[in-house]
This record gives structure tokens, C-alpha cells and sequence, in this order.
């Protein structure tokens, strides 16, 4: 009895059983999206959604490409993204250097700040932020509305301050894991303050900054708030943002909405898959004390 | 990851290392260069954090106690006291339903996701084959934005054509109309919501298990605990700093909570949650700063004790180190 029972591990095949349905209720709501994009129109307003199409195409993905604009949005989001990402990664890793390789009276005050600013939901510093930016005046060459109310900068801007918060709390966590005696030997060697962070501690740090830019790429593509109330020309928004504008363009054409929907998702699909490790890394150093 | 690590030798304790006999008396003593530099690679952030962050939290708080229409100078802003708070309370009929949606919010993502996060998290901790693949599958929804998230439920929640009514089959008959109906729709973006959120937490509590010593988990069983009871009373205490996490992380989460009913119907219709209220007071059909203002500091004051909590956890153990 027991001999027989050992040999079929009926407890591990119920948990195997288990995690493959649950997994396939999660990816259920994308794998639904996926097949509405891959059917035409004539096939499901024929036949409803819930059924077995008759054929498979990719041409609402072209469609939804050159109907609603795409590559314009992608780019509104590029030129954001990019530079608040490098941006952010900088600054917060200046600030982490000084509040962990060095000792002031306001030290822990900083970073509980930083900590604290990253944590404040976005609603309350909207009000007055969108006020600041309508009463800040730019260059007409830096932004055509000649204000930091609804120009590219302003976007970017606020992504760096906001995001900084949680960077600075992970790198500054990072940064104290690093033995204390490189940034010492680089002292004694003649090098100043800058060129410690910059050639001794950072490099160091690539592997939290390699999580760190893949989850900050993932956050600043997935906003929605700060581009909605700061950008005011529709054809200035990032593509998140500009999610809204695509259910008036596909109109109820579901298999458009759909594919218009995988594309919008696929950058950050694309890193995930690529970059799992980091994205994940990122999220548990940001959790749990080093 | 290495802040999985055990973290290393603490920062600041001046031990007399063999420099300081040279003159220098503490290991942070700077030549005034460095001071300087040191102070731009402080100062420079700090003041872009403090300028867009803090300076608007506090902007809120001062508006809060005034009426303005936006228009015009900061001259032309009265102060009312506590009159916008006064009537948010007793006049405004979409507050108390928004205060309410975002509490059954609060305390949906605290109890749903966070017992399936830890459920598929502790099932997850052991050496199995296609583990991987099936935390992928399970962390997949946490890179698409709430958005996103809101546009494809919509799919499965159409009357007639989405996946739930046909699964169910009743699309053809009495189809519900997920969201429109004012009763449930909160709950059917909950669910949503929940889903997106699942991933997170469960990957908050296998990072946490993974640091839990196996030790203590054998000495339990060697004194006969089952495997409940090491649960219960071993393996979750240690989880504490874990929970306290997932505690501030989901309260968070469901406070900015915004994204997903604004995609769906603009927070109307059973739908409604402060931080819809606040952003309508900007680009909604009404522009009353103070009143959104006061809104937001509603939310600020519920996000406020969590924020503390969270510090309070994170930099008494800096203290202890």
C-alpha cells in the first residue's frame, strides 16, 4: 500500500495540476485579446467573439498601426522615456552615493524624504503641480506652448522627481553593500569625490542599475496620470495616455481595439521577456533590506 | 539578488583606522572641493525632488483652505478655513460614494491578492519542475499598465460578446452588464485590478520565503509541527518585515488607483474614487483648486499613516544595523 502509494506522487501532479489552470486563467484575459486581434471582422461579427474562427490574419495589426497613428505615440514616449530614464538613473545614484558613503546630520532625513515622495499618490501633488507648470514660461524652441504646461520637458521633469524616490531608496540600499575600503583606496589614490562615485562605486552598481532601468522603462511607459493632466495637445501624448483617444478611433471594431491593445503592450511585454531576471530583481531590492 | 544578502559591516561607525592618525580625524572630514562636490551631487536632485514633489504636497494642503478658481494671480485666491472640507463632508453627494469605493478597494486588494499571492508563493518555494514558467506566467500582468489592464478586461466584460457571459452562458440569454451596472461594476474592475496586483505580492512574499533559514523551518518539524503549524507559527512571523511591505505596497496601490475606471468610464456610474474627483477638479468640467485640493489631501492624510508605518519599519532596523 504505502510502496504503491510513494511511487505515484499524487500530491506533487494535484499541485502541478493546480498551477497550470491558474496559470492559464492569469494569461486567460491576453490570450482572449490576442485571438479577438488575430480574427477579421466579418468572422466575428458573423459568428460572435466565442466561437472558432474561420481564419486567422494579421492585418488588424496593420490596420490599428496606421489608423490610429501609432508610430507617432511610440515616439511621443521614446523622446519621454528616454531621457527621464537616463536622468533619473543619474541623479538618484549621485544621492544614493552621498547618503550612503557619507555621514551628515541630515542623512537619514534625506532619504526618508526621498523614500516618503515616492510613496505620496500622485493626486496629491497634481492640483498645484499643474499650476506650477502653467506658470512657468519655456523658450518657444524648448516647448511650442511656450510653457512647461503641456511641453515634453515638463513630462520629463516630473517622472525624474517623482521616481527618484524609490531609486535613491534601492540604490542607497545597494551602495551599502559595497565594502567601504574601494572608495577609500580611490581617496588615498588622489581621487576626488566625484571621480570615487563615478569610476569606483557606479560601476559597482551595474547590476542595480540594470534592474533598476528595466522597471523605471516599465513605470514611466505605463503612466497615465501625469501625461494626461500635463499634456494637453492629443498629439503630444505618450502612448499610454493616448489609449484614450483609440477607443474613439476603432470606434466598436473589438478586433481593433484588441490588436491596438497588444501593440500598446508589446515593448513592455518584449522587456519582460527579455529582461525578467532584472525586472524581477528590481522589484525584490526595492522590498527587501540589503 | 544581493539584497537578499546579509547586509554588510554598517557605514557610519568611525573605527579608528589606521588614516586617521594622519591628521584626519573622522573618515568623512572633505576637502572643500569635495564638500562642494559632494553638495551638487546632493543638492541638485534634492531640489528637483523637493520642487515637483514636496512643494506641490504642501501647495495642496495650503489650497486646501482656500477658493480659486484658477483664475487670475495668487492675489486674487480667498481664504476660507476649513470651508471646502465643510462641504466636501456635508454637500458634495459624490464624496462619501468615493470614499467608499476606495475603502472596499483597500480592502479587496488586501485580502484577495494578497492570500493568492502568498498561496502561489509558498506552493512556488520548493524545487520544481516548471517552476519558472509558471511564476513568468504569473508575474506576466504586472508590466501592463492599469491602462491597459482596464482596456483588455473590457473584452471579457462586454454584455454580449465578452468571454465571461459566454463562458457562463448567459450572453445570449440575460446578459449582465458587467460594467455598467452600478452594483458590480466595482468589483468586476476589482477583479481586474486583483489580477494585475497578484503577481506583485506573490513575488513580495518567494523573494521573503527564500530569506526565511531552512533551519528554522527543520528545527519545527523536529519538534513535530505540522506542516500548518510551521506555517502559521514559524515561517509567517519571520515574514513580518514582508507584510509590512505588501501592507504599504497594496494601500498605495489602491489609493492612486486611477488609471483603470478613468479607461473604463472616466469614474462615473458606481465608479467613482477620490482620485477621479481630484483630477476632474483639473481638467474635468469644473476647475475648483481649493476643493480638489482639500480632496487631495484627504487621500494624503489615509496614505500618511501607512507612509509612517513603512518609514517607522525601514529605518528603525537602519538604526539597529
Amino acid at each position: 500500500m504505502t510502496f504503491r502509494r510513494s511511487s505515484i506522487p499524487w500530491p506533487r501532479i494535484a499541485l502541478h495540476v493546480f498551477l497550470v489552470l491558474t496559470c492559464l486563467v492569469t494569461l486567460a484575459p491576453l490570450l482572449w485579446a490576442l485571438y479577438a486581434s488575430l480574427r477579421t471582422y466579418d468572422d466575428t461579427a458573423r459568428n460572435g467573439y466565442f466561437s472558432v474562427a474561420e481564419s486567422l490574419t494579421f492585418d488588424n495589426f496593420s490596420t490599428a498601426w496606421t489608423q490610429a497613428d501609432l508610430p507617432r505615440y511610440y515616439l511621443n514616449t521614446l523622446i519621454v522615456t528616454v531621457p527621464a530614464l537616463v536622468l533619473v538613473l543619474l541623479l538618484s545614484s549621485m544621492v544614493a552615493y552621498g547618503v550612503s558613503r557619507y555621514s551628515f546630520r541630515f542623512n537619514l532625513v534625506l532619504l526618508m524624504l526621498f523614500t516618503a515622495g515616492n510613496l505620496l499618490p500622485q493626486q496629491v501633488i497634481v492640483t498645484p503641480l499643474y499650476r506650477l507648470y502653467l506658470l512657468t514660461p519655456l523658450p518657444s524652441w524648448l516647448s511650442d506652448s511656450e510653457l512647461l504646461l503641456d511641453s515634453q520637458l515638463g513630462l520629463v521633469l516630473i517622472h525624474v522627481a517623482f521616481q527618484s524616490g524609490f531609486c535613491v531608496f534601492v540604490l542607497s540600499n545597494y551602495m551599502k553593500t559595497i565594502p567601504r575600503e574601494l572608495g577609500e583606496a580611490a581617496r588615498v589614490d588622489g581621487a576626488g569625490v566625484f571621480r570615487q562615485y563615478w569610476q569606483v562605486i557606479l560601476p559597482l552598481c551595474r547590476p542595480a542599475l540594470a534592474a533598476l532601468a528595466t522597471l523605471e522603462f516599465t513605470w514611466i511607459y505605463n503612466d497615465f496620470l501625469w501625461a494626461l493632466v500635463l499634456i494637453q495637445t492629443g498629439d503630444k501624448m505618450p502612448i499610454t495616455s493616448a489609449l484614450q483617444n483609440l477607443k474613439g478611433t476603432f470606434f466598436v471594431d473589438n478586433n481593433l481595439v484588441a490588436a491596438g491593445s497588444l501593440l500598446v503592450a508589446l515593448p513592455t511585454l518584449v522587456v519582460f521577456f527579455a529582461l525578467q531576471r532584472q525586472f524581477i530583481g528590481g522589484l525584490t531590492l526595492g522590498s527587501t533590506k540589503g | 539578488m544581493t539584497a537578499l544578502e546579509s547586509p554588510a559591516k554598517p557605514a557610519g561607525t568611525s573605527d579608528p583606522s589606521p588614516t586617521s592618525r594622519r591628521g584626519r580625524r573622522r573618515a568623512t572630514a572633505l576637502a572643500p572641493r569635495d564638500k562642494l562636490v559632494l553638495g551638487l551631487m546632493l543638492g541638485i536632485p534634492s531640489l528637483v525632488h523637493l520642487a515637483l514633489v514636496w512643494v506641490p504636497a504642501l501647495g495642496s494642503v495650503a489650497l486646501s483652505f482656500s477658493s480659486w478658481d484658477g483664475i487670475g494671480g495668487f492675489a486674487d485666491i480667498e481664504w476660507v478655513g476649513f470651508g471646502n472640507y465643510v462641504d466636501i463632508f456635508t454637500r458634495y453627494p459624490r464624496f462619501w460614494p468615493a470614499l467608499q469605493h476606495n475603502l472596499i478597494w483597500l480592502l479587496f486588494l488586501l485580502v484577495v491578492p494578497t492570500v493568492a499571492g502568498l498561496l502561489l508563493a509558498v506552493l512556488l518555494d520548493r524545487q520544481l519542475r516548471f517552476g519558472r514558467i509558471y511564476q513568468s506566467a504569473l508575474y506576466l500582468p504586472m508590466v501592463l499598465s492599469l491602462a491597459l489592464v482596464g482596456f483588455i478586461w473590457q473584452l471579457i466584460y462586454q454584455p454580449e460578446q465578452g468571454l465571461l457571459n459566454n463562458v457562463l452562458g448567459t450572453a445570449a440569454t440575460d446578459p449582465v452588464n458587467w460594467l455598467g451596472d452600478p452594483d458590480i461594476n466595482l468589483y468586476a474592475v476589482l477583479v481586474a485590478a486583483g489580477w494585475r496586483h497578484t503577481g506583485y505580492i506573490m513575488l513580495l512574499y518567494l523573494a521573503g520565503l527564500k530569506a526565511v533559514d531552512p533551519a528554522l523551518k527543520e528545527a519545527a518539524a523536529l519538534d513535530g509541527a505540522t506542516a500548518w503549524q510551521t506555517f502559521f507559527r514559524v515561517t509567517f512571523p519571520v515574514l513580518k518585515p514582508v507584510n509590512v511591505v505588501v501592507l504599504v505596497v497594496t494601500v498605495i496601490e489602491g489609493l492612486r488607483a486611477f488609471d483603470i475606471v478613468y479607461v473604463i468610464n472616466k469614474g462615473r456610474n458606481g465608479l467613482e474614487l477620490l482620485s477621479v474627483l481630484v483630477t476632474d477638479n483639473i481638467i474635468g468640467e469644473s476647475s475648483r483648486i481649493g476643493w480638489g485640493s482639500a480632496l487631495a489631501v484627504v487621500l494624503l492624510v489615509i496614505s500618511l499613516g501607512f507612509i509612517i508605518t513603512y518609514l517607522f519599519q525601514v529605518f528603525r532596523e537602519e538604526e539597529r544595523a
